[in-house]
């Protein structure tokens, strides 16, 4: 049986926060009732002119220069023919042969390799509007139209046909989004469709140089979709090859419940486009000095961040990916370790109890209530010894739940570590006395009951015990009686 | 050479329904603009930058900022059918 290769690009939709749409001063709010952030331009009526709002080239150019793109010096904007009613035109405004940017990359890291993938192009157009349907769209009586989303800025970014599995492609987009949102010009939700993608994908027997036949897959609205189609799509078509089937060129939509792709009527999606220079609006030259000016305000990107964690704070690579994942993430991090500068002691609380407090608590680390500073006072209290490290995680739920400091949590609950030790051994002699059986047990050389009477005497003391103490003083009187 | 399958192709994309007699019209006009294109297509414009806009204009750009929404019963005013705050169209596919 043949073997294949999988190759696969992706053609991802990024919406750019700016106050106004692209070509009017319609607001881009997310949500608003239907049809009411909508204007004569955005709708499309007769005699209006749109204009290009500065800031989505601004943040097009900062987007591609993050992707190490070439700017164009020079652009334009043109007219994407269908009729569709999403758009109220009959046309959207996109970019054909003069994109703002091309010729990036960026690289993503895939069982510690690094590939680098490239960016063919970035491009600016407008969004479209919502359509509602009852049903599906093959089964509804009438749909009907919500144009709010018409007009928002997006650039798509169209990577080379370079990803070679699901995987990669997974990974891609995971790293593209980080990458974006460093940038600031998008939030990148996935879920309100401000990130949304599209992929071709084809197999060809390995070694062979010429690509086979590709597919488009549409609706990938998630990471775990993305993966998904695609492994359902290279199945498929293997299938189809080893039978001695042919691929036939075509879109397909990615059926979320029943796990399959399915062929969309071509009809549909008929790649006529008809594109030509829009009329309306005017060529952009771009000045090299605009574009260093954007290159100078952007911020640390990923993986310099994350090369500098390693370096500068000694951290394993995993750490420094997990931490660098996110922007907010990375500034938590670094603003807590100015405060404790134990870098390593900082990444497992983050990693550790925060993330799972974030993660089941459905919090973004934006809303979270404990502030780096906060988290900071906490490690103190534990290197002061003034909290036990089992008192802390209490503490940082308590933090999490309210957002109080540590030390007023400590005080106002009287959480703080019993080190005294004429009181812990008090209870000590208690513990052994309660359970002669362990304290024999030990002595005949089970060492797992020191567990258990270690236990016992934490749980006398509600937790505030100071642990190594107890061990030691446990240890002293076992043996000392065994004498 | 622009065949009547050509004329019948870019109806669709049109959404234009063309009686037979028609397509006949507009197959031959068709043809003739195209010919007379084919004149100008004997000049050397090896050194000249292809067309994006007809007037000397470059840059215009509005800022970034939000202005007055349309009441909404404006925006719907003209559409030919509605179901509440929505346009109504028909069945696409
Ligand atoms: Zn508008």
């Amino acid at each position: 049986m043949t073997n294949y290769e999988t190759v696969i690009g992706l053609e991802v939709h990024v919406e750019l926060k700016t106050r106004s749409k692209i070509f009017c001063d319609s607001t881009t709010e997310f949500g608003g009732e239907p049809n009411t952030h909508v204007c004569p331009v955005c709708l499309g009526l007769p005699g209006v002119l749109p204009v290009v709002n500065k800031t989505v080239v601004e943040y097009a150019i900062r987007a591609a220069l993050a992707l190490n793109c070439q700017i164009a010096g020079f652009s334009k904007f043109d007219r994407k023919n269908y009729y569709y009613p999403d758009m109220p035109k009959n046309y959207q405004i996109s970019q054909y042969d003069l994109p703002i940017a091309g010729h990036g990359y960026l690289d993503i890291d895939v069982n510690n390799e690094v590939r680098r993938i490239g960016i063919t192009r970035l491009h600016m157009e407008e969004d479209t509007g919502k359509l509602v349907h009852q049903g599906t769209i093959t089964t509804t009586p009438y749909s009907l139209v919500d144009y709010n989303r018409a007009g928002v800025p997006l650039v798509e970014i169209v990577s080379g046909p370079d990803l070679r599995s699901p995987e990669e492609a997974r990974v891609y987009m995971e790293k593209l989004k980080t990458i974006i949102q460093y940038t600031g010009v998008s939030d990148c939700k996935m879920e309100e469709g401000s990130l949304r993608c599209d992929a071709n994908i084809s197999i060809r027997p390995v070694g062979n140089e010429q690509f086979g036949t590709k597919t488009e897959i549409k609706n990938l609205n998630s990471f775990k979709a993305l993966y998904r189609a695609l492994s359902y799509e290279v199945e498929r078509q293997t299938g189809v090859l080893n039978k001695g089937g042919r691929i036939v060129q075509e879109t397909r939509t990615w059926d979320e419940r029943e796990g399959v792709t399915l062929p969309l009527r071509s009809k549909e999606y008929a790649h006529d486009y008809r594109y030509f220079p829009d009329p309306d609006l005017v060529p952009m030259i771009i000045d090299p000095e605009w574009v260093e000016d954007i290159r100078r305000s952007l911020p640390e990107l990923p993986d310099a961040r994350r090369e500098r964690y390693m370096q500068e704070y000694g951290l394993p690579g995993y750490d420094a990916g997990i931490l660098t994942s996110t922007k907010e993430l990375a500034d938590f991090f670094e603003s807590c370790v100015s405060a404790y500068p134990n870098p390593k002691a900082v990444s497992n609380w983050m990693m550790g109890d925060l993330s799972r407090l974030l993660n089941a608590g459905g919090v973004e680390l934006t809303a979270c209530k404990i502030k780096p500073a906060q988290l900071a006072s906490l490690l103190q209290l534990m290197d002061e010894g003034i909290i036990s490290g089992r008192i802390a995680k209490t503490v940082f739920e308590e933090m999490f739940a309210s957002g109080k400091d540590p030390g007023d949590i400590v005080k106002e609950k009287g959480l703080v570590q019993i080190s005294d030790k004429s009181a812990i051994m008090a209870v000590v002699e208690d513990v052994l006395a309660k359970n002669p059986k362990s304290a024999a047990d030990f002595r005949a050389g089970k060492e797992r009951a020191l567990g258990f009477l270690v236990g016992q005497v934490m749980k006398t003391t509600r937790g505030k015990a100071n642990p190594e103490l107890v061990d030691k003083l446990l240890k002293e009187k076992l043996l000392q009686e065994k004498l | 050479m622009v065949t009547r399958e050509d004329v019948e192709h870019v109806a669709l994309l049109g959404r234009l329904e063309l009686t037979e007699e028609e397509k006949e019209i507009y197959t031959r006009q068709l043809n003739d603009i195209l010919g007379h294109f084919q004149a100008l297509q004997r000049l050397d414009t090896g050194n000249i930058q292809p067309t994006a806009h007809v007037l000397p204009l470059k840059n215009v750009y509005r800022e970034d900022w939000v202005g007055q929404h349309m009441p909404r019963e404006d925006a719907l005013a003209n559409c030919p059918d509605r179901d509440e705050n929505y346009f109504k169209v028909p069945k696409i596919v």
